[in-house]
């Protein structure tokens, strides 16, 4: 309380724009404290930070820390096909003998590139529409572009995600912008509603009058508003992209074989229920994994912004 | 209510037609001439061309559009590649299928997550509340296509309670066709045995389905009540000496309920289309499956018929749940209707 009073006081006196600088960063780094510290207060948030950080590292380190790197290609070895479980291999052999726990840790890579792809494209589309559809509010724009929106959010995404996956070829590129093409209206419309409540807010319209352009009013007065909402949604998106992604290889629209990936594995393995169980198991159990994960940290995320709408 | 009503239907017909654009395009990006892959390769040109010229092929795609529309509005999806049968009859036949897994899916997940919700909320912050919270969890982030396959491996394999494959077992008789529901010409064709039958095939891929949703919907049941459990109008119901059971019942229970139909009616809706997987898995033979069949064959006919009927049930339903939702919020129906 006393450092805002102190703030209003440094301005009214002469303070260099590199002092008030100075301070906003000053201020921002005691926020990403403040915002840590009720992250960190739910240990089940840790908890998912952690698994999500262990994930990645192993998706990213998986050629050195996976015990068989050469099974997470075409390769072969009939004499050990079909191994349950054992200390040589933890999680069993596949129908064609390669150690499923390698070829898990490889799938990871895929599941969490979709993931980040994904979101990298959908977000600043998705974002961009809603930011002007919500400022031109009640024009043409907003017509248009929400019209869109709801025709798109007319269907659920994994319907549209599969038909366009499956006119298109099939790997895990395509696969990406199935899912991309489903997933910028919910930013639209997420970023739209929120951009129609700021559009009247008094810094918006003093930045009006002093004739800001209307870029300025979009990216610098209206979307730093809207940044929470955006990521708090983001990270609870991440599992539903990796979810899509694996079912989209799941029926084998997406990654294609040997190219490891979960939703593959966990398909072939379905085959050889219920006597060779763990194929199809385990790789189930790791997307389970993974998206607990996600959804955790999400949780946690949305929990520190407070953004209860999402 | 009714000219809100009107509205709404009105507007859904513009979201089904701009759907429809939407198909119409992601069906001709497809790289190869339709025409050639629906007669195949071994086809002679002549054939081809004829078929081109049946098909509006040669005309500008927003006159192929209006062609299209005009025959689709009228039922007419054209035949499919894999069934060499019109479309329409096709889903027709599977539709009955999603729609009897569905539903009951949407039954359980009522029922399964009013029910844990309410208890959760009356047993709040005990072990059973924490329980169930740990339930829903574990609900929500696993994929139902993942419940499906333990549910095979554990139901349908070790424990052997529950058959997982197909509508009925072979050696029952289907009864005979009226709705296209199994369960519901059982029981009225009076074979009481073949409904058994029938529910039992039925259990574990509506389970599957409704998992998630029973998830969500005891988590969404919990909260709001453990919202409303601090309103004045409970703590004057107990200081009037309400019973408990009563209050939880017949005055927290209603006004709660409204967020979970909204959540419950978009679960239902998107149901049909996790079904993709788990009739897979299931091999029920349903509308999902026979979509999922056209397109791994690349079927266009029927994939857009298939996803337009989606479209049309989501839109439908859509507008079921606001009216629901309208009747359980007297609020929402008096501001519907003034604003008209």
């Amino acid at each position: 309380m006393t450092e805002q009073v102190n703030l209003r006081r440094d301005y009214s006196s002469k303070l260099t724009i590199q002092q008030i600088k100075q301070m906003e960063r000053e201020s921002r780094r005691q926020n990403l404290g403040r915002s840590w510290y009720k992250f960190s207060r739910n240990p089940l948030s840790v908890v998912g930070i952690a698994m999500v950080l262990i994930l990645v590292l192993l998706a990213i380190f998986a050629p050195y820390v996976t015990p068989y790197p050469k099974h997470a290609q075409a390769f072969t070895d009939f004499a050990n096909a079909k191994l349950p479980p054992s200390w040589q291999h933890l999680f069993g052999t596949d129908q064609i003998g390669r150690d499923i726990l390698t070829r898990s840790i490889f799938g990871l890579r895929s599941s969490l590139l979709m993931g980040v792809v994904v979101l990298v494209l959908v977000v600043p589309i998705g974002v961009l529409l809603g930011l002007l559809a919500g400022y031109f509010q009640g024009t043409w724009i907003d017509t248009i572009i929400m019209r869109i929106t709801d025709i798109f959010l007319s269907v659920p995404p994994l319907i549209l995600a599969l038909a366009i996956a499956s006119v298109l070829e099939p790997n895990l590129w395509n696969g990406m912008m199935a899912v991309s093409l489903m997933w910028w209206p919910w930013y639209t419309r997420l970023v739209y509603g929120l951009g129609v409540a700021l559009r009247n807010e008094y810094f918006v319209t003093s930045a009006e009058v002093t004739g800001a352009s209307t870029a300025h009013i979009l990216f610098r007065e209206i979307l730093p508003n809207t940044i929470s909402p955006i990521l708090t949604k983001m990270s609870l998106d991440v599992a539903w992209v990796i979810i899509i992604g694996s079912m989209l290889s799941f029926v084998g629209l997406g990654v294609q074989p040997p190219e490891p990936s979960l939703g593959t594995m966990i398909a072939d393995g379905a085959r050889y229920l219920p006597d060779q169980w763990w194929i199809a198991v385990f790789p189930a159990l790791v997307i389970v994994i993974v998206v607990l994960g996600f959804n955790l940290l999400g949780d946690g995320v949305r929990d520190m912004f407070a953004a209860e709408e999402i | 209510m009714i000219r809100f009503l009107a509205r709404r239907i009105v507007y859904s017909i513009f979201v089904l037609l701009g759907l429809s654009i939407v198909i119409f395009v992601i069906a001709r990006i497809m790289p190869g001439d339709p025409a050639r892959v629906a007669v195949g390769a071994r086809a002679p040109q002549w054939v081809v061309d004829k078929l081109r010229e049946h098909m509006h092929l040669n005309d500008p795609i927003v006159v192929q559009y209006g062609f299209w529309l005009r025959d689709a509005v009228q039922g007419d999806f054209g035949l499919s590649l894999v069934t060499q049968r019109p479309v329409t009859t096709d889903i027709i036949e599977f539709f009955p299928a999603s729609l009897e897994l569905v539903l009951f899916s949407g039954l359980l997940s009522a029922i399964g997550g009013i029910g844990l919700g309410v208890i959760s909320a009356r047993y709040k912050d005990t072990w059973i509340d924490n329980a169930v919270r740990l339930f829903s969890y574990t609900g929500i982030v696993t994929p139902s296509f993942v419940f499906a396959i333990f549910f095979v491996l554990l139901f349908g394999w070790i424990l052997q309670w529950l058959p997982i494959i197909g509508r009925v077992s072979e050696e029952v008789a289907m009864p005979p066709l009226v709705t296209g529901l199994v369960t519901v010409d059982a029981l009225l064709a009076g074979q009481f045995s073949t409904f058994v039958d029938a529910l039992r095939h039925l259990m574990l891929p509506s389970l599957a389905l409704a998992m998630g949703s029973i998830a969500q919907e005891a988590r969404i049941t919990r909260s709001t009540m453990a919202d409303n459990l601090n309103k004045d109008y409970v703590a004057s119901a107990r200081a009037l000496g309400v019973s408990e059971r009563s209050i939880m019942g017949r005055f927290l229970l209603k006004p709660s309920l409204i967020p979970t139909v909204s959540i419950l009616g978009l679960d239902i809706a998107s149901t049909f289309s996790i079904a993709f997987l788990v009739e897979l898995i299931f091999n029920w033979p349903g509308l999902a499956r026979y979509g999922m069949q056209a397109m791994l064959h690349k079927d266009l006919n029927a994939i857009s018929a298939v996803i337009l009927v989606l479209g049309a049930v989501f839109i439908t339903v859509n507008i079921i749940v606001d009216i629901i939702v309208a009747q359980l919020d007297p609020r929402i129906r008096l501001s519907a209707a003034r604003s008209e």
